[in-house]
C-alpha cells in the first residue's frame, strides 16, 4: 500500500500549513510587541529590575538600561527593526541575560520537548493497554477501575500530584531526585506527574474508540469470517481505533508542551513555560516574542503532524481531501 | 505539605515505621508501573556515599539549592554567584562585621590627602586560563565596573591604572572612605581579559578563585570544580553544583531527601519540619537587611512627623514577627539590626506598639476620627496607597497585616503588589505614597554608602522621600570621606541613627534572618551575614 498514492491531498495540506506559519509568525510577533509595551510600568525600570534584582534596581540603573537599549526611540522604529531581523531569521538577544534568543529558546524548548516526549511515552504505556482492554471488555472490572482512577487523577491538580510524588518517590522511597535536571533519572518524576493525568484521559479515549470499533459491523464481519480475537484486534481493531486516539494525543501533547509551567517550576525544570513567564516579568521583549513564536509554530507543526498521521492511518481522509 | 504533629513519643516510632513501609510499597508499585528503568536508573546517583565510600574525586558534587536565578555573566547582574561560589575574587574581602580583609590585594596604602590608593596584588595569583593576575588586567576589569549599576559608578574616581605588574593605583577626585567597601562588592570582581569579547561583553567567567566554572546553564544550574592552579590551600570539597528552584516546597523536599546539601530560602513551616530530621541541621544568621516602609514625606499628611510616628506606633511588630515571620526576635526596634556594630544604637528608645498614643498623635495633628472609620482633616480623608513587590513572598503578607493594623487607627491603606522597579520609579515621578521593601544595608560591607544613597539631600530611591536633614547629610558625608577617628565616627553614627529613629523618614518593620538546612554529610558550614560567600573552602565532607 502506498500512502502517497492519493497525491493531491498532500501538497494542499502542506501549502495551507506553510501559509499559516508565515501569517502566524507576523501576527504573534506584532501582538507580543504591542502587548509588552502596553503593560503597565516603565519598560527600562522593569528590565533593570529583571537584570539586577531588587537589591540593585535604581533610577540610575534604569537610565543606563534605557540608554543602552535605545528604549527612547519611537515604537514604530523598534517594531520595524524587529520585523527586519525576523525576516533575516535573527531573533535578537535577550535584554536580561544578553544571550542570543535562539540559543535560549533552543535550551528551554529542548528541555520541554524531552520532558513532554517522556511524559507522552509513559502515558501511552499506561493508558493505551488499559483503555483497549476496557473497550474490549466494557463494564468489566478494568473498565470500572480505570474510570474511577481516571476521575481521581484528572481531579488532582498537577501541583498537588507533583508534591505527592516528590514526597513518596523521592523523599520516602529515595528512588529518584526531587528536582533539577542533568541527574540520572531526573526527568522521570516530572514526566510521571504529567503522564498520570494524561494516561487517565488517554485510557478513557482509547476505551471509547475501541468500544466503537467493537460495536461496528466491520468488527462483527471480521469475527464472522473466522478471525480470532487477537487477529481481529491486530488487523482491524487497532487501526480503526487509532484515529481518534492519535488526534486526542496530539492536541494533549501541545497542551502539555505549552502548559507544563506548574510542573516545570516545581521540579526546577528549565522549560519554555518558565522562560516565557520570566520574559514577561522582566519585560524581555525579544525572548517574549521568540518564545511565543516558537510556541505558535509548534502548535502548527503538531497539527501538521497529526493531520499527516491521520491521513496515513485512514485512507478515507486522503480520498476525502482529494475529492 | 504539612505533616500532622507526631503522636506521643512511644507510639511515634511505630507509626512512622508502618507508614514508611506502606509508602515504600506504594512507591515500589508506582515505580514498577513506570517500568524497570524508573527505579533502576542510577538509584542514589545524586546522593553522597556513606562513610567509607569512594575517594573524594568519585564523590558527587556538593549540591546547593536556592531561589536565586543566574541572570547572565555580567558581574553587575549575577556577579554575586561567582563570588559566593568563590570563582571570582574581589580586590578586597570582608570579615563578618564588614571590616576589610586582604583578598586579591594583599594590602593597600592611602596617601595622606586620601586621593590616591595603592593596592598590592597577590604575586602568585593565577586566572583560571593559566595567565598571571597582572595589575593591567585588574585595572582593566575595574574600569568596566564604573558603569551603573556597578558599585564603582558613584565613586569619585579620576583614574584606575597599573603601576608595574603588581600594583594597581586608584586616584580619586575627592576623598572617599567607602572605596575599600565598594571594592569588596561582587560587581567589582576581577575577571581575566579572556573573559571579555572585543565589545566588552562577558563571554565566560575566568576568575582567580579556588573554584573554576565547569558549566553554566542559565538561569538555573551551574557547576564549579576546584582550580588546581589556585595559589592558596586547595579546597576539600572538589565539586559544587548550584540549582535554582523557584518554589520553597521544592527546596525543602530536596533537603529532606538528601539531594541538597545546603538549602537556602526556606519557608517557616518547612524549617520547623526539617529541624526535626536527624540527617539535617538548621544554621542561621541575622542579616543586615530590614523590612522598611518607605514613605513620601512630601505629602501633607506624611510630612507631619506626628503622623509618621502614629503610623509606626500602630504597627504590632511583635505580632508580625511572631505570626508571619515565625521568629519573635525579628521585630525591629530600630532601623539597623544588632549585627551592624556601630550602627545599632542601644541608647535610642525602641519602637513601640501603642494604639492610644498613636490616636492621640493623629488627633494632635488635626486628623479627627469620623463615623465612617477613616480619619479626616479639613475635609480630606487619611487614605494612602502602598506599593510592594512579589520578589520576596513575605512582603505581600506583611503589607496586608499593616493595612489591617492601620485600619484600626482610622487610616485607609490600599495595597498594590507590582514590580520592584516601581518603587524607584515612584520615587522619581513623585507618585509613590507608601512602599514596603526589604532593604539590604550592607550591599557593600560598610553601610555608610547605602545610607548616603538613602538619606542624601534628595532622599534616595529606596530611602527617604521628601525628607532630608542637613545634620544627617553632613554626618554621612564626613563618614564617607573615611578620615574620622573612631570616637568621632561613633559620635556621627549615633547622630544619624538617633535622628532616623525620632524623625522616621522610613519606618522599620522587621529584621531578617537567613536560615539554611545543612546536611550532616558536610562539616564546617558557616553562614556569611553579608551574603558574600557560601564559604565553600572551609567545608569538608564528614569522614
Amino acid at each position: 500500500m502506498n500512502i502517497f498514492s492519493d497525491r493531491p491531498a498532500w501538497p494542499a495540506m502542506l501549502m495551507r500549513r506553510t501559509l499559516q506559519i508565515v501569517v502566524l509568525a507576523l501576527l504573534i510577533g506584532t501582538l507580543c510587541f504591542f502587548m509588552a509595551r502596553a503593560l503597565p510600568g516603565d519598560l527600562a525600570t522593569r528590565i533593570a529590575a529583571g537584570r539586577y534584582g531588587y537589591d540593585m534596581v535604581s533610577n540610575a540603573a534604569a537610565d543606563a538600561v534605557r540608554a543602552e537599549l535605545g528604549l527612547d526611540r519611537p515604537m514604530w522604529q523598534a517594531l520595524l527593526h524587529w520585523l527586519g531581523e525576523l525576516a533575516r531569521l535573527d531573533l535578537g538577544v535577550s535584554l536580561v541575560s544578553g544571550d542570543p534568543v535562539l540559543h535560549e529558546i533552543a535550551h528551554s524548548l529542548g528541555h520541554t520537548l524531552w520532558l513532554s516526549a517522556v511524559a507522552v511515552a509513559m502515558a501511552a504505556l499506561m493508558g493505551l493497554p488499559l483503555g483497549i482492554w476496557a473497550g474490549l471488555h466494557a463494564q468489566g472490572l478494568v473498565d470500572r477501575a480505570t474510570m474511577a482512577v481516571a476521575v481521581l487523577l484528572r481531579a488532582l491538580p498537577p501541583f498537588m500530584l507533583a508534591l505527592l510524588l516528590m514526597i513518596v518517590v523521592a523523599v520516602q522511597f529515595g528512588a529518584l531526585p526531587v528536582a533539577g535536571h542533568g541527574h540520572a533519572g531526573s526527568v522521570l518524576l516530572p514526566a510521571l506527574t504529567l503522564a498520570l493525568g494524561m494516561a487517565a484521559g488517554l485510557a478513557r479515549v482509547a476505551r471509547g474508540a475501541m468500544l466503537a470499533v467493537v460495536r461496528s459491523p466491520a468488527w462483527e464481519f471480521a469475527r464472522t469470517k473466522g478471525l480470532g480475537d487477537g487477529q481481529a484486534l491486530w488487523r482491524h481493531g487497532l487501526r480503526n481505533a487509532a484515529v481518534p486516539v492519535v488526534t486526542w494525543l496530539g492536541i494533549q501533547t501541545v497542551f502539555l508542551v505549552e502548559g507544563a509551567l506548574v510542573v516545570e517550576t516545581l521540579f526546577a525544570w528549565p522549560g519554555i513555560g518558565h522562560a516565557l513567564v520570566h520574559a514577561i516579568f522582566g519585560r524581555d521583549i525579544p525572548v517574549l516574542q521568540g518564545t511565543a513564536l516558537a510556541m505558535g509554530l509548534m502548535f502548527v507543526l503538531f497539527n501538521l503532524l497529526i493531520d499527516a498521521l491521520c491521513m496515513v492511518l485512514d485512507p478515507r481522509l486522503r480520498q476525502g481531501a482529494a475529492a | 505539605m504539612h505533616r500532622p504533629d507526631p503522636t506521643p513519643p512511644p507510639k511515634r516510632g511505630l507509626t512512622r515505621l508502618t507508614r514508611r513501609a506502606a509508602l515504600r510499597q506504594a512507591a515500589a508499585a508506582l515505580a514498577s508501573t513506570v517500568g524497570a528503568a524508573g527505579s533502576a536508573t542510577g538509584a542514589n546517583a545524586w546522593a553522597a556515599p556513606g562513610p567509607g565510600g569512594p575517594t573524594d574525586t568519585d564523590r558527587p558534587p556538593l549540591q546547593i539549592v536556592g531561589p536565586w536565578e543566574i541572570g547572565g555573566l555580567d558581574p553587575a547582574r549575577s556577579g554575586y554567584f561567582f563570588n559566593r561560589l568563590e570563582v571570582a575574587e574581589t580586590l578586597v574581602g570582608a570579615a563578618a562585621d564588614g571590616a576589610p580583609l586582604p583578598a586579591l590585594a594583599t594590602g593597600w596604602r592611602r596617601s595622606d590627602d586620601g586621593l590616591e590608593w595603592r593596592f598590592t596584588l597577590r604575586p602568585t595569583a593565577r586566572f583560571h586560563d593559566g595567565s598571571a593576575v597582572t595589575a593591567a588586567a585588574v585595572a582593566q576589569s575595574l574600569r568596566r565596573a564604573q558603569v551603573a549599576p556597578a558599585l564603582l559608578h558613584p565613586v569619585p574616581i579620576r583614574s584606575i591604572e597599573a603601576d608595574g605588574t603588581g600594583t594597581v593605583v586608584i586616584r580619586l577626585t575627592q576623598p572617599f572612605g567607602g572605596l575599600l567597601s565598594q571594592l569588596a562588592h561582587s560587581s567589582t570582581q576581577v575577571l581575566a581579559p579572556s573573559s571579555h569579547a572585543a565589545d566588552g561583553r562577558v563571554l565566560a567567567i575566568v576568575g582567580s578563585g579556588p573554584y573554576r566554572v565547569v558549566s553554566i546553564e542559565a538561569p538555573q544550574q551551574m557547576e564549579v570544580a576546584a582550580f588546581d592552579g589556585f595559589d592558596g590551600p586547595q579546597p576539600a570539597i572538589r565539586r559544587v553544583r548550584y540549582l535554582s528552584a523557584g518554589r520553597s516546597e521544592t527546596r525543602a523536599l530536596m533537603a529532606d531527601s538528601g539531594q541538597a546539601d545546603l538549602a537556602y530560602g526556606l519557608d517557616p513551616a518547612s524549617l520547623r519540619r526539617l529541624g526535626q530530621r536527624p540527617q539535617l541541621r538548621i544554621r542561621q544568621v541575622t542579616l543586615p537587611r530590614t523590612m522598611i516602609l518607605k514613605l513620601n514625606a512630601g505629602l501633607p499628611s506624611l510630612g507631619d512627623v506626628r503622623v509618621r510616628r502614629a503610623m509606626s506606633l500602630a504597627i504590632d511588630r511583635a505580632g508580625i514577627a511572631h505570626a508571619l515571620l515565625r521568629d519573635p526576635s525579628l521585630a525591629a526596634t530600630q532601623l539597623l539590626p544588632p549585627t551592624l556594630q556601630g550602627w545599632h544604637n542601644t541608647n535610642v528608645a525602641p519602637l513601640a506598639f501603642d494604639l492610644p498614643e498613636a490616636a492621640a498623635l493623629l488627633a494632635q495633628a488635626g486628623w479627627r476620627a469620623t463615623s465612617e472609620g477613616v480619619r479626616n482633616a479639613r475635609g480630606e480623608a487619611l487614605a494612602l496607597r502602598l506599593r510592594t513587590f512579589a520578589d520576596r513572598p513575605e512582603l505581600a503578607i506583611v503589607a496586608t497585616a499593616l493595612q489591617a493594623q492601620w485600619q484600626r487607627l482610622g487610616i485607609a491603606v490600599q495595597v498594590s503588589i507590582a514590580n520592584s522597579g516601581d518603587v524607584p520609579l515612584g520615587h522619581r515621578d513623585g507618585s509613590l505614597e507608601l512602599a514596603l521593601a526589604a532593604r539590604n544595608y550592607a550591599t557593600t560591607p560598610d553601610p555608610t554608602a547605602t545610607l548616603r544613597q538613602d538619606f542624601g539631600p534628595q532622599g534616595g530611591d529606596w530611602g527617604a522621600m521628601g525628607w532630608s536633614d542637613p545634620a544627617v547629610v553632613a554626618a554621612l558625608a564626613e563618614l564617607g570621606t573615611g578620615a574620622s577617628i573612631p570616637a568621632r565616627r561613633a559620635e556621627l553614627q549615633a547622630l544619624v541613627t538617633a535622628t532616623l529613629q525620632s524623625q522616621l523618614p522610613v519606618i522599620p518593620v522587621a529584621w531578617y534572618r537567613q536560615q539554611v538546612a545543612v546536611s550532616r554529610r558536610v562539616e564546617g558550614v558557616e553562614l556569611d551575614p553579608l551574603e558574600r560567600s557560601y564559604r565553600l573552602t572551609s567545608m569538608k565532607w564528614r569522614a
